[in-house]
């Protein structure tokens, strides 16, 4: 890669990046010419590493630091983490951006160097963006998937790339289909009146709430997250709720990945992107369901627990920070562990296709007496 | 019960008329398994294996380099039928001694000698000469020379099945002028040749193994030689015969050594007949038995007899001699395992000399691993008994026990439960003794008994720790190996991103790989 000099004036986030990057690449040349031993300081980004107040509402680092000497079993990541600096550097001083993947794909010039497989450059990034405590997104690496699908009472204002103008688009007006949250969400702006969000954990019932314009009804926003809500997503919600003053509340299916990995995620963000969820998370999100008592309470058909359930369950009630602070999650999954059963948001279905607008939702809303934390 | 017939002859009078002694030959006739004859692959390489044996044994006793031919010759490839010839430089057989040594069964020097041999009752030469003469019909043929200027002489015999004694077909003196003194055997007989685990040529390689200073030379069926070098001169050092220790006695045979002895007392039987018996152990037997060493050997009865078996049994007797073994020796072995062997690493192991049972035995163990052997089968474990190969009843034998007994993964090989390791290994493990309890008369596995199982393991273990040794430093070897090429692989990725992200001069870049390398190629305790 050949460094592209721009003549653009960077901004001062690009510029402080930059810096960033000297910085580490100067200290490790000093260290080599004065025969020190070179290392790099990178958070540990596991749930053992994080630490949650209620208060804050999300999870915080607590500072654990692993350190990578540069010795001969390290040496390869060290020479691929410099080449990744290098490649973030070329991107942001010509103020261009490349995906995950692309990304993963400049690195087969790198000759033995070079990334096997992309987990390995993902990883690679995680460390730098670790490291610098910046989102990727300041890097100028941007994520493949999408950030998620909104349908409903909302305008989004954004800006037309070329002429600067602004562009409002009125989330009322896709129809059947919906209005794509972009890989990255700091520019835009917000008009509605709804009276809450909807975040919803599969686009199937995002389809059916959409289709039936449950919007228009409840006078709400739907966002679909489809699975583990992508930071674009969780900065989305996070940035219309905290803007307009609007709750939020997850309707996912009642086992433990949605507990854990979508609306835990989607509160408190992740144990592996912990420098960055003070920005991608939605602390003020509650969970309306399905949780384990609306399995009894509307006799929904079940599926056994599999083993792997029960043992996040069990993982999360021993090393959760999150779980640890919430008596009535605790509560709710001893409940679910003890039935050995878990139950979808479609099982709902099972009292006629319009049952959850007609009479599940609008009983969950009316008092948060039932939902969970 | 006794009733009377119609014909007033008892029952008893009449199963008496069809009762007989049966000859030692008819026996086999019926039970010729129990030798090795099961079957005609078998029967084919029991022969051979029993004429070498003879062959190596005649060439030690008088102490010259054994040069043997062994040859297998088709004769009529669709019915079976083969000649085995064997022929050696060893002493030769007086004219007198040959038709009784080839063609009567259980004739031999060997059956009571309490000396390590490779054969022990005296029963294959002529059992095989049997199973030549039931399968085919054929004589044998014999040529023996005992000396120089000796006339060479030729018989063909036969064995007269009822009577158990050698029928001479022809005896004649010939001109056998290639060697000084040696014997040559053909035996025509029924068989099967093949190649493979259980095959002759596997039989004569392992002897070649055992037995580095011979030099055999193997003709076969297809007229292919094979050359077997010898490899070392030193003769294995000839094992003394022991007077049996009291430990090892058994009650019968102890009944009839007091028929067949000299001695006159009871005092004299013992001091004379064994070994470790001093006059204070003669005391103690006499007095706890109960029986004075006064005692006429010839008047013991049997109550006595017992009270002296018992006698021995309580008694702290000093553990038999062990010189009397030759063992292959831990150099030989290893020399054996090499010139036979194509492998990396080769060990070996011999174990001081113990006793079970009031017998000497010393057990000897050699490794070869890697090189060509194949890497992803089993260990493949060859069985000595007084430097004779074992081939079949693998898994009886007690030193397949103890292989499969041994924690392989202690020393790097990767071992299944309850299985060979699986590496490319051959594991030799070797018995001398003066008697070795095979667990059955054709002499295929070793019996299980505790001491012997004891020793191959603690021989197996030594020698696996030194092959754990190798495979350790050769890991350690090709993981420095592996930090080599690593280093000089990505040094260089270092160098240019430093000098893409920074701007560095090419001669500030070369300084960053110069020093980087000089870092990592220092011993790891100067790092850091």
């Amino acid at each position: 890669m050949t460094p592209k000099k721009t003549t653009k004036k960077l901004d001062k986030v690009s510029k402080d990046t930059i810096n960033l990057i000297d910085g580490s690449a100067k200290d490790t040349y000093e260290k080599i010419i004065k025969n020190k031993t070179p290392e790099m300081n990178f958070p540990i980004r596991s749930l053992s590493n994080v630490k949650y107040d209620p208060k804050k509402g999300f999870f915080e680092l607590l500072g654990k630091l692993k350190t990578r000497t540069l010795n001969v079993n390290t040496i390869k990541a060290f020479a691929q983490t410099l080449r990744m600096m290098k490649l973030s550097k070329d991107l942001i001083s010509a103020e261009d951006i490349a995906t995950k993947r692309e990304a993963y794909y400049v690195s087969k010039n790198w000759g033995d160097a070079r990334f096997k497989e992309q987990p390995e450059s993902d990883t690679v990034m995680d460390d730098i963006e670790a490291m610098f405590g910046v989102n990727r997104e300041k890097l100028g690496f941007i994520p493949e998937e999408k950030g998620g699908a909104v349908a409903g009472k909302l305008v989004v204002v954004d800006k037309d790339k070329d002429s600067g103008k602004e562009i409002k688009i009125d989330c009322t007006k896709f129809g059947s289909g919906a209005y794509s949250v972009p890989t990255s969400v700091e520019h835009l702006k917000f008009e509605t009146k709804a009276k809450f969000i909807l975040a919803i954990e599969t686009s199937g019932m995002f389809e059916r709430l959409n289709k039936h314009g449950y919007w228009k009804k409840a006078n709400c926003i739907l966002i679909s997250m489809g699975g583990v809500p992508t930071r674009a997503c969780r900065r989305f919600i996070r940035r219309l709720s905290d803007e307009k003053k609007i709750p939020v509340y997850a309707f996912c299916d009642g086992d433990m990945y949605a507990f854990f990995n979508i609306y835990r995620t989607l509160k408190v963000g992740s144990g592996n992107a912990a420098h960055l969820n003070e920005y991608f998370c939605v602390p003020k999100a509650r969970f309306i369901g399905i949780t384990p008592q609306d399995i009894v309470d509307y006799k929904l058909p079940t599926h056994p627990l599999k083993d792997i359930d029960v043992k996040r369950a069990k993982d999360a009630l021993k090393n959760d920070p999150f779980v640890k602070q919430h008596k009535a999650w605790q509560k709710a999954i001893q409940q679910q562990v003890k039935s050995g059963q878990r139950a979808e948001q479609q099982a709902l279905a099972k009292w006629g296709l319009n049952y959850v607008m007609d009479k599940y939702l609008p009983d969950k809303l009316k008092s948060d007496k039932t939902w969970l934390p | 019960m006794v009733t009377k017939s119609s014909k007033n002859e008892t029952n008893a009078e009449r199963l008496a008329k069809e009762q007989k002694a049966i000859s030692v030959s008819q026996f086999f006739e019926r039970n010729r398994h129990l030798l090795g004859f099961d079957n005609p692959l078998k029967a084919l390489s029991t022969t051979i294996k029993e004429l070498v044996d003879n062959a190596l044994d005649a060439c030690q006793e008088i102490t010259v380099l054994p040069e043997i031919l062994v040859q297998i010759q088709e004769k009529d490839k669709k019915n079976g039928r083969y000649v085995i010839i064997v022929e050696d430089n060893g002493p030769g057989i007086v004219k007198e001694q040959i038709p009784k040594v080839f063609a009567k069964l259980l004739y031999g020097s060997k059956f009571s000698k309490m000396k390590q041999s490779r054969g022990q009752q005296g029963i294959g030469v002529s059992a095989s000469v049997l199973y030549g003469q039931l399968t085919t019909g054929k004589s044998s043929k014999i040529t023996s020379k005992t000396g120089k200027n000796k006339p060479a002489h030729f018989y063909e015999l036969h064995i007269d099945i009822n009577h158990n004694e050698p029928e001479i077909i022809q005896d004649k003196i010939i001109e056998w002028s290639v060697k000084d003194h040696g014997t040559r055997v053909e035996i025509e007989l029924e068989g099967k040749y093949q190649r493979g685990r259980l095959s002759v040529e596997e039989y004569v390689r392992q002897t070649a193994i055992s037995n580095p200073h011979a030099q055999i030379t193997f003709i076969a069926p297809d007229n292919e030689v094979t050359k077997y070098k010898r490899v070392t001169e030193v003769l294995p050092k000839e094992p003394k015969e022991i007077k049996p220790h009291p430990y090892g006695v058994e009650l019968g045979v102890l009944i009839r050594m007091f028929k067949a002895t000299k001695a006159k007392t009871l005092q004299h039987f013992f001091t004379t007949e064994f070994s470790r018996v001093s006059p204070q152990v003669v005391k103690e037997i006499c007095k706890k038995s109960g029986v004075p060493p006064t005692t006429k050997t010839q008047t013991i009865n049997h109550q006595e007899a017992s009270k002296i078996f018992e006698a021995i049994k309580s008694t702290k007797i000093m553990a038999p001699p062990t010189n009397c073994l030759s063992p292959i020796t831990e150099e030989i072995l290893l020399k054996g395992l090499k010139k036979e062997v194509s492998a990396e690493f080769y060990t070996s192991t011999t174990r001081p000399p113990t006793v079970y049972r009031g017998m000497p035995f010393q057990i000897e163990c050699g490794f070869a691993y890697g090189g060509d052997l194949k890497a992803d089968e089993l260990a493949k474990v060859m069985r000595f008994a007084n430097r004779v190969p074992l081939q079949y009843m693998q898994s009886a034998c007690a030193i397949s026990k103890s292989t499969l007994q041994t924690a392989w993964k202690n020393y790097g090989l990767s071992q299944s439960k309850g299985a060979l390791p699986s590496a490319p290994i051959v594991i030799a493990v070797h018995i001398a003794s003066v008697w070795v309890p095979f667990t059955s008369e054709s002499k295929e596995a070793i019996a299980h008994y505790p001491e012997i199982i004891k020793e191959i393991k603690l021989a197996i273990q030594e020698c696996g720790r030194k092959l754990g040794v190798y495979l350790r430093r050769k890991k350690r070897d090709a993981e420095t190996e592996r930090k080599k090429s690593y280093i000089i692989k990505y040094i260089p990725h270092v160098g240019d991103a430093l000098q893409e992200i920074l701007e560095i001069t090419d001669t500030q870049k070369e300084k960053v790989q110069k020093l980087l390398k000089a870092k990592f190629e220092s011993p790891p305790e100067e790092q850091k």
